[in-house]
């Protein structure tokens, strides 16, 4: 499971709202506890350099990934996974997220719903995603750590 | 020593280790090193030949070693190499490219650009200096697959300029066999061919040409049942069919899964071509077929090239702009056909493009679409219907019983005079446009009490005949010879000539 405290959700949730219609993306960072447990510490917004489409598409520059990596050796935290943002599309990977994914990471899909959603009014949902042994993604349960 | 920097994702296989002292000497030493050390490392970072795979980046500083030296990239005692996996993805297609269409991979999502060897390198050295094209392009060449329905007169030269500018998978559909009629405008195909399936020729063909791509064959019709399937895997579309059910058919279909669908077409001395369904920088999709011809033409108005004849070289120079607006379409160098219609008139040497835009009442992709699935493009197109409808056939085996019976027939040919003085069945010619012209003074000479037999070179043109007769005079003993003159000789007289 993966713990999204209520402040690193709302940064999440902005970005995917300001940048919709067009899919965002960016790192998020923490640590993981001996029971695999992840915690999200902090996030690092990154522009989607997808020529192109990117309304269905995100892809992020080696250089920004090269700072995400430096970002969490500076903080001592570990690079925990990646966000994007699904515009009007459900918080379910697509294949393309898949062929695309790496191990290890963790991939939160924030689906935004159009550009007045929230996550009061059901317009905003997210979901956690990590890729087992065969290469597919299983769902990641995310606590609110509000409630836990 | 040099310092490898680990991507987290990957260093469960480095013992949680971030950094990697190694060796000076190059990247390729380097990527050496570490797998030796971490065996579990090779599967994710080199592909079965032991190529870096096309996913992984791996940057010196901060330049990628594609922009350097590649695998021959110098490593000193203090550089630091970071190894960077693409990170990508995105929503599934929308929903009005249709559910089938949701979980399509498209290999330009993945991010990252293929590597070259080093043959490949000096196989492509002229387009890499381009400027303005250069490495880039040619990455998104090989990383890009593309579909050419029709492996004829347009599919022969758009195969072979896309397989030598190297594409790197091209699939290729056909049905038909290699006969020796197609020679004079199918230039992928030889003597030794005539009687081998289009497909398998072509292939053989193309992999002599270029052994660095891949090449996917497809044997068969194209019809509603297998498009989507077929359509799936690929990024861009090329149309060199030549009859209309097939034209409706890969545009629904491109545009049902939101592909671009690069088109051509030929008839006699002139070429067409456009893009469709292209999606600008916004995502939206430009025209497709059905906002220029919203309508399929009557059966028989416009005949094929095998009724009506196309100069060879026309295909040769239409099928090369076709390559040209795939390699635009893959690369985004330039502007493409998309919104524009290109014709090509070969006797007059001119050349007009016209803008086309969307239509609203575009059945597939207007304001209310009403076409959420293929459909049947033979009933769409009217052909079935046709047939249906009470026009009466004899097979070229009937005839002859009727000749050999010495029953009283009329028969009539209504090809050109040039076609007759080729082979001809000893039938009395009227061509088709006399016909049509003169119906009335045509139809004192067509015999109403006994069987008219009326044949063209395969039925398309004696059809329309038959058709304008019993409109205008109610005939009710014409007769279309099925399949025309080739199938007479084939059936009945195989020693005449074929055309």
């Amino acid at each position: 499971m993966i713990i999204i405290e209520p402040h690193i959700r709302q940064l999440l949730v902005e970005d995917a709202v300001n940048t919709f219609p067009d899919e965002c993306c960016g790192f998020f960072f923490g640590r993981e506890e001996t029971d695999g447990t992840r915690v999200i510490i902090d996030i690092l917004v990154v522009d989607n350099s997808k020529q192109g489409d990117k309304k269905r598409r995100f892809e992020i520059s080696p250089l920004d990934y090269m700072t995400a990596e430096q970002h969490a050796l500076d903080h001592d935290w570990t690079l925990l996974g990646v966000y994007h943002s699904h515009p009007k599309h459900p918080a379910i990977p697509s294949e393309h997220d898949r062929v695309a994914a790496q191990p290890y990471f963790s991939y939160v899909i924030v689906s935004v719903m159009d550009k007045d959603a929230t996550i009061e009014n059901g317009g905003i949902t997210l979901r956690s995603w990590l890729l087992n042994e065969e290469q597919q993604f299983e769902e990641e349960k995310i606590i609110d750590y509000q409630f836990t | 020593m040099a310092t490898v920097i680990i991507p987290t994702p990957l260093r469960k296989f480095t013992n949680n280790t971030a950094r990697l002292a190694v060796s000076a000497g190059t990247i390729q030493d380097t990527v050496n090193e570490i797998t030796l050390n971490f065996p579990d490392l090779k599967k994710h970072l080199l592909d079965e030949s032991g190529n870096i795979r096309s996913y992984v980046n791996i940057f010196v500083g901060n330049d990628d070693i594609r922009n350097l030296q590649q695998e021959k990239t110098t490593v000193k005692e203090d550089t630091v190499i970071s190894i960077v996996p693409a990170i990508a993805g995105g929503a599934p297609e929308p929903p009005s490219s249709g559910k089938a269409s949701s979980d399509a991979p498209q290999p330009s999502s993945s991010g990252a650009a293929p590597l070259f060897t080093k043959e490949e390198l000096a196989r492509y050295d002229r387009h890499i200096i381009i400027p303005g094209f250069g490495m880039e392009a040619q990455q998104k060449l090989k990383a890009a697959k593309v579909l050419v329905i029709g492996s004829g007169g347009l599919g022969s030269p758009v195969l072979l300029y896309l397989a030598a500018a190297g594409v790197g998978t091209i699939g290729i559909v056909d049905f038909d066999v290699v006969d020796d009629s197609n020679l004079q405008r199918q230039v992928l195909f030889g003597v030794n061919e005539i009687g081998k399936p289009k497909v398998e020729a072509a292939k053989r063909r193309l992999e002599a040409l270029n052994p660095y791509i891949q090449l996917r064959i497809y044997n068969t019709h194209i019809n509603s049942q297998n498009a989507l399937d077929i359509l799936r895997d690929y990024d861009v579309i090329a149309d060199g069919t030549d009859n209309f059910p097939t034209r409706y058919l890969v545009n629904d279909a491109s545009v049902l899964l939101g592909k671009p669908n690069v088109y051509a077409s030929i008839f006699q001395f002139e070429g067409q071509v456009s893009v469709f369904n292209y999606k600008d920088a916004q995502g939206n999709p430009g025209p497709n077929y059905r906002d220029l011809y919203p309508s399929p033409p009557p059966p028989g108005l416009v005949p094929s090239c095998a009724e009506g004849g196309v100069l060879g070289v026309l295909p040769g120079i239409i099928g090369s702009l076709q390559a040209l607006e795939v390699i635009k379409v893959i690369t985004g160098v330039g502007d493409t056909l998309s919104g524009r219609f290109y014709i090509f008139d070969a006797l007059n040497f001119e050349s007009r493009t016209f803008n086309i835009k969307r239509r609203e009442d575009n059945p597939i992709n207007g304001k209310n679409p009403t076409i959420t699935a293929l459909i049947d493009y033979e009933q769409f197109c009217g052909m079935r219907a046709v047939e249906e409808k009470s026009m009466k056939e004899i097979t070229a085996k009937e005839l002859y019983d009727l000749q050999v019976k010495g029953e009283k027939f009329q028969l009539i040919d209504v090809r050109e005079p040039h076609e007759y003085d080729i082979v001809n069945i000893g039938a009395e010619l009227i061509p088709l446009g006399t016909i049509l012209d003169n119906t009335d003074a045509i139809a004192g000479r067509i015999d109403t009490d006994k069987k008219v037999i009326i044949h063209c070179k395969m039925g398309g043109r004696s059809a329309k005949a038959i058709r304008a007769l019993e409109e205008k005079f109610k005939f009710t003993n014409l007769y279309n010879l099925k399949g025309g003159i080739l199938s007479y000789i084939d059936e009945v007289q195989p020693e005449l000539t074929k055309y």
